[in-house]
C-alpha cells in the first residue's frame, strides 16, 4: 500500500474523521443515531453514495469550471442520489425498506459534498473512491458507536428494529443489554444525540491529549500532535 | 473583455451539458425501474389492503373490485385514488379507501382505512411517508403498534370532541418528540370517515359485473 493511501485511510477513519473531529454531517447524525440499525444503514448508504460521487467528479473533474464547481457538484450528488434510489426501489427492495427513507437525506449531507470539493476535484479517481470510503467508514463508526450508546442507555437493548430487513426471525436477535430496563427518553431524542457525541469527541481529545504528552514526554524535541 | 466573455460561456455550456447529462441519466433510470418499481408497489399494497380488513371475512379480491376515488378534500387526496370493496357471498363486508394526511411533519402521509358498513374502522396502514426516521416514523405497523389505535374507532367512538391526541385533550396516543405526524393522522383519518358517511351507500355497492369478474352467485 503507498504512504499516500494509507493516510487517506488514517484520515477517514480517525485524524479527520467527519463526525468527532469535521463535525461534517451533524444532522442526520442526530436524526438517526437513536439506534444501532438505523444508525449502520444511513452511515453505509451514505459511504455508498460518497464512493460513487467521488468518484463520478475526480473522472470529470477536468471538465469543471471553477467558478460553478459548486453548483455542479451539487447536480452531480443529487442525480446520482436519485438514481441509486431509484435503483435499490427496483431491484433490491428489502434493502429499499430500510433505507429508503435516508437515502434522499444524504444528498443534503454536507459531508459528501466537503469530500468532492475538498479531495475528489483534485486528486485521481482511485484516491477519490478510496477517500470517500473511508470518510464514510469514518463516519459509519461514529454513528454505530453513538447509535449503541443511546439504544443501550434509552431501551436498554441493542440490535432492534433488525426485523424490518431480515423479516420476523430477526426479532430474536434483539440483544437485552439490561432486562427490564425502564428506558431513559433522554437518550432517545435529540438531546440524548448531543450529549452522546460531546462525549465522544471528550473521549478523542483525551487519547491525543494522552498520545502529545507521551510523545512530549518521549525526547527534548518532541512535539504535540 | 474578450476573456471574461469566454468565461462566462464556458461555465454556461458546462452547466448547460451537466444539467442535460444529469437529465437524461435520471429520465433514463426512471424509465428502466419503473415497471419493477410499480410491481414492487402493488403487491405491497395488496398486503396492506388485506391487513385493513377483518381476517378472512372476505372472499373476494378487493384490488379487482376496485373503484376510482375522486380527489377530495375530506381524503386529502391529490389524485384521484381507489376504494377496494371486500365482500362476502356478494355482499358488502368493508371497504378500504385511499386516503392522505396532508400535514404530516414532513409532507403528506398515504395511507389505507379499512371501512366496516357500521361506520367503524378495521384497520388503518400507513402506505407512504417522509417522517423523520425513528421519530416520526413510528406511524408504520412496522415499527409500533401505535396505528392499531384506530381499530374499532367510528365518528362517534370517541366523540368527534375527542378525535384527537391526548395533548390537544383528545383520546389518541402520541410519542414524546413527534406529535404533529399522529395530529395529522387522526385528523385525516376522521375526515376519511366523514367522507365514508357522506358517500356510504355509492362506497358500498356492489361492483358493476363485469364480462372479467365473477358474478357473486358463482364464487365459491
Amino acid at each position: 500500500m503507498s504512504p499516500e493511501a494509507r493516510e487517506i485511510i488514517a484520515n477517514g477513519l480517525w485524524k479527520q474523521n467527519p463526525g468527532i473531529v469535521q463535525l461534517l454531517g451533524l444532522c442526520p447524525l442526530l436524526a438517526i443515531s437513536s439506534n444501532v440499525v438505523n444508525a449502520l444503514s444511513l452511515g453505509l448508504a451514505t459511504t455508498l453514495v460518497m464512493a460513487v460521487a467521488s468518484g463520478a467528479v475526480a473522472v470529470v473533474r477536468g471538465y469543471i469550471p471553477h467558478a460553478a464547481r459548486i453548483p455542479l457538484f451539487v447536480l452531480i450528488i443529487a442525480a446520482l442520489v436519485t438514481v441509486v434510489e431509484l435503483l435499490m426501489h427496483a431491484y433490491v427492495l428489502a434493502l429499499y425498506v430500510v433505507l429508503g427513507v435516508f437515502l434522499p437525506l444524504i444528498t443534503t449531507n454536507c459531508i459528501v459534498l466537503a469530500r468532492v470539493e475538498a479531495f475528489a476535484s483534485k486528486r485521481s479517481t482511485l484516491h477519490s473512491v478510496l477517500d470517500a470510503v473511508m470518510m464514510g467508514l469514518g463516519l459509519t463508526l461514529v454513528l454505530v458507536v453513538l447509535g449503541a450508546m443511546r439504544e443501550i442507555a434509552g431501551k436498554g437493548t441493542l440490535l432492534s428494529g433488525l426485523d424490518l430487513a431480515f423479516g420476523p426471525v430477526a426479532k430474536d436477535w434483539v440483544i437485552h443489554v439490561i432486562p427490564n430496563y425502564q428506558g431513559l427518553l433522554l437518550a432517545i431524542l435529540p438531546p440524548g444525540a448531543f450529549i452522546g457525541l460531546g462525549l465522544l469527541i471528550a473521549a478523542r481529545n483525551w487519547v491525543m491529549d494522552i498520545q502529545a504528552r507521551r510523545a512530549n514526554a518521549g525526547g527534548p524535541l518532541g512535539q504535540t500532535v | 473583455m474578450k476573456e471574461f466573455r469566454n468565461q462566462i460561456l464556458t461555465t454556461a455550456a458546462a452547466l448547460l451539458v451537466f444539467s442535460g447529462v444529469g437529465a437524461a441519466l435520471l429520465s433514463g433510470t426512471f424509465k428502466i425501474t419503473r415497471p419493477a418499481i410499480e410491481q414492487s408497489e402493488r403487491s405491497a399494497k395488496m398486503k396492506l389492503v388485506a391487513q385493513t380488513l377483518p381476517a378472512g371475512g372476505f372472499d373476494n379480491d378487493p384490488v379487482k373490485d376496485a373503484r376510482p376515488l375522486p380527489a377530495d378534500a375530506l381524503l386529502g387526496l391529490k389524485f384521484p385514488g381507489q376504494a377496494y370493496l371486500a365482500s362476502r357471498h356478494g355482499a358488502a363486508v368493508a371497504v378500504v379507501l385511499e386516503a392522505a394526511a396532508p400535514d404530516g411533519y414532513s409532507g403528506e402521509i398515504r395511507f389505507l382505512v379499512g371501512i366496516l358498513p357500521d361506520g367503524r374502522v378495521s384497520g388503518v396502514r400507513v402506505t407512504g411517508h417522509r417522517e423523520t426516521p425513528g421519530l416520526g416514523d413510528y406511524i408504520e405497523i412496522g415499527k409500533s403498534p401505535w396505528i392499531r389505535n384506530f381499530d374499532g374507532k367510528s365518528l362517534s367512538n370517541p366523540q368527534p370532541l375527542y378525535w384527537k391526541v391526548r395533548k390537544d385533550g383528545g383520546q389518541f396516543d402520541y410519542m414524546a418528540g413527534a406529535t404533529i405526524t399522529p395530529r395529522a393522522m387522526v385528523k385525516a383519518v376522521r375526515k376519511a370517515l366523514e367522507y365514508f358517511a357522506a358517500h356510504r351507500d355509492e362506497l358500498l355497492a356492489p361492483p358493476a359485473p363485469g364480462p372479467a369478474g365473477p358474478s357473486p352467485e358463482t364464487t365459491p
